[in-house]
């Protein structure tokens, strides 16, 4: 017996001393992407070069990995796998920051403006959709659209009955006979509307700003490693620039976006139309120190609390601090979530 | 391959690799938590216990249910429900094509067909053809089973001796009764040990279809709070699941040795 805790505390000591590798004086850095029209400038700058022009210049390497599944890609930066990720506002707050990870988001990249969509397949206007089953992804961006939605015509949560359905499948769903109301957002909302008979009765242009699409990174290493934070946001604003362009070189740049996505140009085209980019640092940077981010934030932080999606025991929507330029949200002490304007104000004044 | 242990140590060798992996999760937690306090992928085990204590008796802040109970509730009546529907097949088909030659000409064939389809990639059509509600769950856990069980009894009905059939038929006996006196009783066992082997890929199945479209149920809740990261529920419903499997699993052993004991004699123990 004795020999068998020997044998289990050597075989312990072995595991943590693999676990606990010492942080050197990092160079490399991992930033996670994930299939978005938003986010298709990532894979572009990473596949012409442009990632490691910027990289050089700092004198750091970037590697940009795109993960298949959205949630694993934040999932697999929570766990410090990445040094930077992908997301939008609400689930840079539910999954990092609620789980501890102080997180910076330094690029304000866009805001759904009519990408994420309620679908009726019975039913006109929104408020027909009372007693309703709605199949979404559930505690997603959809559900928060969905519920400030149900706002809007005085109903509540406790009117209709929301079924979670995988967003990979949910177009399959929405031809099943029995799915009469869908929430989801594109490209899987082109699809979905454009069955017969559905109507989309509301969209995310209904509450502008308020679905953010963001790059963030670990603030401990944006703080030791501000040249990180540099090269991204220089690598940001010159493949969207290129994204912008009318001439044929930006027509290539979509259409190899497109691609890179799934889609062709005039889809990828369609779905641009409904998201609201900042195509120059000014715009980004006027919006995140503007005094609508810390309304909009408040908003979102009371359905995630709501949803107990800050944690199970959190006892109020104060318990987890989020900081924007202009205004501090709830705790103080634990702010977890940062947005962070200096860098794409750097850019904003071109000291790159 | 002589040396077998005694009743004392035997368990105690049981155990070892599960104080093992339970010894290697303290020390990733312990260390995960002093890195950071709030970290959510490796959570104590008083925390894991904490959460399902709620979970089992304290009505959800929302629903005002015993998410615990309603979920494994609904979970266990898709499987059984399904298991069951696919036992029945297994046993009527498997019988009809293992015994007579013209059914097996004209169903042996596309049952092995059939039973090489990867269920999981006929989910879309499953879900147009039955819906999204409880029917194409129950459908799915089906069409990965049943087709394997029909094959396995079968094969079992073919393999039997031809000898028992020809004396029966000398004694006066129908082919229904040869099936229903003859080779029922013989196939049983083995048909109670493949539905044991299924109960893996049926709750495989189960989850799977939970995970992609549901309102309650063990696998939408472990795909629902994946997308927060709450291992604290994750870890224990994974934990109750294997229970509930091995526990089936075992309950379908004893009662194939209490019922035919005779199919259990050459066994050891």
């Amino acid at each position: 017996m004795k020999r068998l805790f020997s044998l289990a505390a050597a075989f312990a000591i072995g595991l943590s001393t693999i676990t606990a590798v010492s942080a050197a004086p990092k160079k490399e850095f991992n930033i996670a992407w994930s299939i978005y029209v938003g986010w298709m400038p990532w894979p572009y700058a990473a596949e012409t070069g442009i990632v490691k022009k910027w990289a050089d210049k700092y004198g750091i390497t970037i590697k940009v990995t795109q993960i298949n599944d959205y949630v694993e890609s934040v999932n697999q930066y929570t766990a410090g796998k990445f040094d930077g990720v992908t997301v939008t506002n609400m689930d840079a707050l539910t999954i990092p920051a609620a789980g501890g990870v102080d997180t910076t988001a330094i690029i304000m990249g866009d805001y759904s403006n009519g990408n994420d969509g309620v679908v009726l397949k019975k039913g006109k206007t929104l408020a027909d959709i009372k007693g309703q089953k709605i199949n979404l992804v559930e505690l997603s961006v959809s559900h928060y659209l969905l519920v400030r939605g149900l706002s809007t015509v005085k109903l509540s949560e406790k009117d209709i009955k929301t079924v979670n359905t995988s967003d990979a499948d949910i177009v399959g769903a929405a031809k099943s006979p029995d799915t009469t109301a869908i929430v989801t957002w594109n490209p899987q909302l082109l699809e979905v509307k454009a069955n017969p008979g559905a109507t989309l009765v509301y969209d995310s242009s209904k509450i502008p700003g308020e679905i953010e699409d963001l790059l963030v990174i670990n603030t401990e290493t944006l703080k030791d490693n501000p040249n990180l934070g540099k090269a991204l946001v220089g690598i940001w604003y010159e493949t969207i620039a290129l994204m912008k362009d009318q001439s044929d070189k930006g027509k290539a740049a979509r259409e190899a976006m497109a691609k890179l996505s799934g889609t062709d140009l005039a889809g990828f085209e369609s779905q641009l139309k409904t998201t609201a980019m900042y195509y120059t640092p000014k715009e980004a940077v006027a919006f995140m120190t503007g005094a609508e981010l810390p309304k909009i934030m408040d908003q979102v932080r009371g359905f995630c609390f709501e949803h107990n999606l800050l944690g199970e025991k959190v006892k109020s929507k104060d318990a987890v601090g989020i900081m924007t330029p202009t205004k501090t949200l709830g705790s103080s002490k634990n702010v977890k979530l940062r947005f962070d304007a200096s860098y794409m104000t750097m850019a904003a004044e071109g000291k790159l | 391959m002589n040396i077998a242990p005694a009743r004392g140590s035997r368990i105690l060798l049981a155990a070892i690799p599960f104080f093992l992996i339970v010894v290697v999760y303290i020390i990733g937690s312990a260390e995960r938590r002093a890195a950071n306090p709030d970290d959510k992928l490796l959570p104590p085990i008083s925390e894991m216990a904490e959460t399902s204590k709620r979970l089992a008796t304290e009505p959800d802040r929302r629903s005002g249910e015993y998410v615990l109970w309603t979920d494994t509730t609904a979970s266990l009546q898709r499987l059984l429900l399904g298991l069951g529907i696919s036992t029945l097949i297994g046993l009527s088909f498997g019988l009809t094509v293992g015994l007579l030659p013209i059914a097996g000409a004209s169903f042996g064939t596309i049952v092995a067909v059939i039973s090489m389809i990867p269920p999981m990639a006929v989910l879309p059509i499953l879900f147009i053809v039955f819906g999204l509600g409880e029917l194409s769950k129950v459908m799915l856990i089906i069409i990965g089973v049943a087709p394997c069980l029909v094959r396995d009894i079968s094969i079992e009905v073919q393999g039997l001796p031809r000898e028992q059939m020809v004396k029966a038929q000398t004694l006066g006996a129908s082919t229904w009764q040869v099936a229903i006196r003859v080779v029922l009783p013989q196939i049983m066992p083995r048909l109670i040990k493949s539905v044991r082997l299924m109960l893996g890929p049926a709750f495989l199945f189960l989850i799977s279809a939970e995970a992609i479209a549901a309102d309650v149920g063990l696998g939408y809740r472990i795909f629902l709070v994946r997308r927060y990261l709450s291992m604290d529920v994750i870890l224990p419903y994974v934990a109750w699941i294997t229970l509930l499997a091995f526990a089936l699993d075992m309950l379908l052993g004893l009662f194939a040795r209490k019922v035919f004991p005779w199919a259990y004699v050459e066994e050891p123990r």
